[in-house]
């Protein structure tokens, strides 16, 4: 069973939620990124989403967009994420999900990626911009190299195409709470709770609800129809907004408060 | 025969498709219904007509360059007048397509992005003429080099928004009018305004500017009795060239796409995409040649016209491309400054930058060619807008 199904079954078998942080890989660096994710795992994170920067990030807002921006600069490419990854595998098995654009895997070449991530001790893949028929077959790929290619839903989606998309789907479902880009809110829609209801009637997976969670009450609120909250501008933007030396510590304690309670001990 | 259509998925070939976010799925399915059930109505085409003729000006003129043809001293050069089109370039065709198709999507909030401010002024004017709510997202960098078309958008209504990101030019533009879009998906019409983009936008703006080449077809056939021997246009996103080429491409025509060679061969100085650094990519929501580096990131690009400075190609070029239906050529800043000049001197018509690359590319090709040859260009548009960034170029040359 995959590490992905694996953390779920458990949450359900304890009666418990899902918190699912988001940091994009290599902002500020690579050895910071290492540290903070490895904080992340250690306070409870029950899956780890891994953003690979890309230069022309099109679903994402001001936040993510200049943390890809720090990132590309700082020299990082997908190998790179991926050596993150094994780095992160050694220390940790929290189940990890890269969250990424399709362009640069394109480049990188599908075969090429699915040999490398797998081996890098990638569990789930999660891109933005593929959908239909080229998701599908993708997944398939994927699925022969034991990585889940997580898909997405959306409060536009129709019943017809949810109904399409979980026929194919792996892993877990990310619901996007709302139509928009990435980035904090104050509150969440009840488009999210509307959109995880009609997800339901087609699936038994967890389902995720991901854009615009920031603060403790909205993850209270996505725990009571939903299996996971993602929390990414939200945590990128204490990133930016710390000083290098004490950026673990600033995420931890925003973590901390954002869903406390949860530390575990997930050394190897 | 080659099947110049594209697959009920938008694919030509291996280019095109639909790379967007989830969210954008369902807009575009209504897009394209909407779309398809309009695209052979009598009464929209009617209306569509009607516009054409009395709005822009339809039909643009073919013109016999005279001078420029005894300049060259080869073959016979046709202009085909897109620059005399109301709001002084091609774009206009596309966006009054687009509008009557929004109206009728009872669309009330129109976006758009804009790399030259053509395009943008094109929107700005159609949302003007309908009473619709405006909003053009344009490059910083391009609104600086493009000035008197902020200043135009802003006297017909729009609200212009720059964009700082990137490198500041026509790119970033449609990043943001895609950010808006998927915010607002709910309210808002895009009007995209290239043959780029996700399905059914390449296939439908091609449509849209295809009246060019149908046009230029009769015309030539009116005062040569035959059809032309080549075909030159610049390609951008390639709407003006593909609106050009259409009609032709079953027929022995050789056709020729002009890309901006910019300063340099390296990459980040120019915006050949088909140039050897290029390769096949996804950006913006289709699958196409795509000025890239060797981990996926999309390259800066340079064009002293902003209107050509795009790191990807429309999917259908990319087709034509690789069918060797369509030879691709390029110029550079220099040469297309060059022929600004030329065409303003020679014929008494500053044509845009953009424009002058194809310009710049048959002013190698004419003189060897013979004289009984006939050549049509696109003057996609006119020059008036480049006239400060021009001035401030040969100020310091």
């Amino acid at each position: 069973m995959s590490r992905i199904s694996k953390t779920f079954n458990g949450l359900q078998a304890e009666g418990r939620k899902g918190f699912i942080p988001f940091v994009t890989a290599g902002d500020p660096d690579l050895a910071t990124s290492l540290a903070i994710v490895l904080k992340l795992a250690e306070l409870g994170a029950d899956v780890i989403e891994l953003g690979v920067p890309f230069s022309d990030p099109m679903a994402d807002g001001p936040t993510i967009q200049r943390s890809s921006e720090r990132a590309l600069k700082g020299g990082v490419t997908l190998a790179k994420v991926l050596d993150l990854a094994a780095e992160i595998r050694k220390k940790s098995d929290v189940p990890l999900v890269l969250f990424s654009y399709f362009n640069p895997i394109f480049r990188f070449g599908v075969d090429e990626f699915e040999k490398s991530a797998s081996a890098a001790g990638i569990d789930g893949v999660l891109l933005t911009d593929v959908i239909e028929n080229e998701a599908g077959a993708i997944s398939r790929r994927f699925g022969e190299h034991g990585i889940d290619l997580i898909s997405l839903v959306a409060p536009t989606t129709t019943d017809e195409r949810l109904e399409a998309i979980c026929e194919n789907a792996r892993g877990f479902i990310y619901a996007v709470s709302r139509a928009g880009v990435t980035g904090a809110q104050e509150t969440t829609s009840l488009t999210a709770e509307q959109l995880v209801n009609r997800t339901r009637q087609f699936t038994d997976l967890p389902i995720a609800v991901g854009f615009g969670i920031s603060t403790p009450a909205q993850i209270s609120d996505v725990w009571k129809y939903a299996d996971a909250a993602v929390v990414g501008s939200a945590i990128v933007s204490v990133i930016e907004k710390s000083d290098q030396e004490d950026v673990v510590l600033r995420v931890e304690e925003f973590v901390s408060a954002l869903v406390p309670n949860r530390s575990v001990s997930v050394a190897k | 025969m080659i099947n110049y259509e594209p697959n009920e998925h938008g694919y030509w070939g291996d280019y095109g498709g639909r790379f967007v976010p989830e969210t954008l799925v369902a807009p575009l399915d209504e897009l394209t219904e909407g779309y398809f059930a309009v695209r052979d109505d009598a009464g929209f085409h009617a209306e569509l007509n009607d516009l054409h003729q009395n709005f822009t000006g339809r039909p643009s003129p073919l013109y016999f360059a005279k001078r420029l043809t005894e300049t060259l001293g080869g073959a016979k050069i046709y202009l085909k007048r897109e620059d005399l089109n109301h709001t002084g370039a091609h774009k206009i065709n596309n966006c009054l397509g687009q509008i009557l198709l929004a109206r009728g999507m009872g669309k009330k909030r129109i976006i758009a992005e804009t790399g030259a401010g053509q395009h943008g002024v094109a929107t700005a004017t159609v949302c003007a003429l309908f009473g619709l709510e405006c909003v053009v997202y344009m490059g910083t960098e391009d609104m600086r080099r493009q000035e008197p078309n902020v200043f135009r958008m802003r006297l017909l209504g729009a609200d212009v928004r720059g964009v700082d990101s990137g490198s500041r030019t026509l790119k970033d533009a449609i990043n943001e009018a895609l950010r808006d879009w998927v915010t607002n998906v709910d309210t808002t019409y895009y009007l995209l305004g290239s043959a780029l983009g996700p399905h059914p936008y390449p296939l439908m703006v091609r449509d849209f500017q295809s009246i060019i080449g149908r046009e230029a077809r009769e015309q030539i056939v009116e005062k040569e009795g035959r059809l032309p021997d080549v075909l030159v246009a610049c390609v951008g996103g390639g709407s003006n060239a593909i609106g050009l080429f259409h009609a032709f491409l079953n027929d022995d025509v050789r056709m020729i796409g002009v890309e901006a060679g910019g300063r340099g061969k390296t990459l980040g100085e120019h915006a050949a995409r088909f140039m050897s650094s290029a390769s096949v990519g996804v950006l913006q929501g289709t699958k196409s040649y795509v000025l890239q580096n060797d981990d996926g990131q999309i390259a800066l690009t340079h064009s002293v016209s902003a209107g050509l400075d795009y790191a990807s190609i429309g999917p259908e070029h990319a087709f034509l491309h690789d069918v060797s239906r369509v030879e691709y050529a390029s110029a550079n800043d220099d040469d297309a400054l060059a022929a600004f000049k030329t065409l303003s001197e020679t014929e008494g018509i500053i044509p845009a930058l953009e424009s002058s690359h194809a310009i710049a590319h048959v002013i190698k090709l004419a003189p060897e060619m013979s004289r009984d040859s006939v050549m049509i260009v696109n003057l996609s548009g006119r020059g008036d807008k480049d006239i400060n960034t021009v001035r401030e170029i040969f100020a310091n040359s």
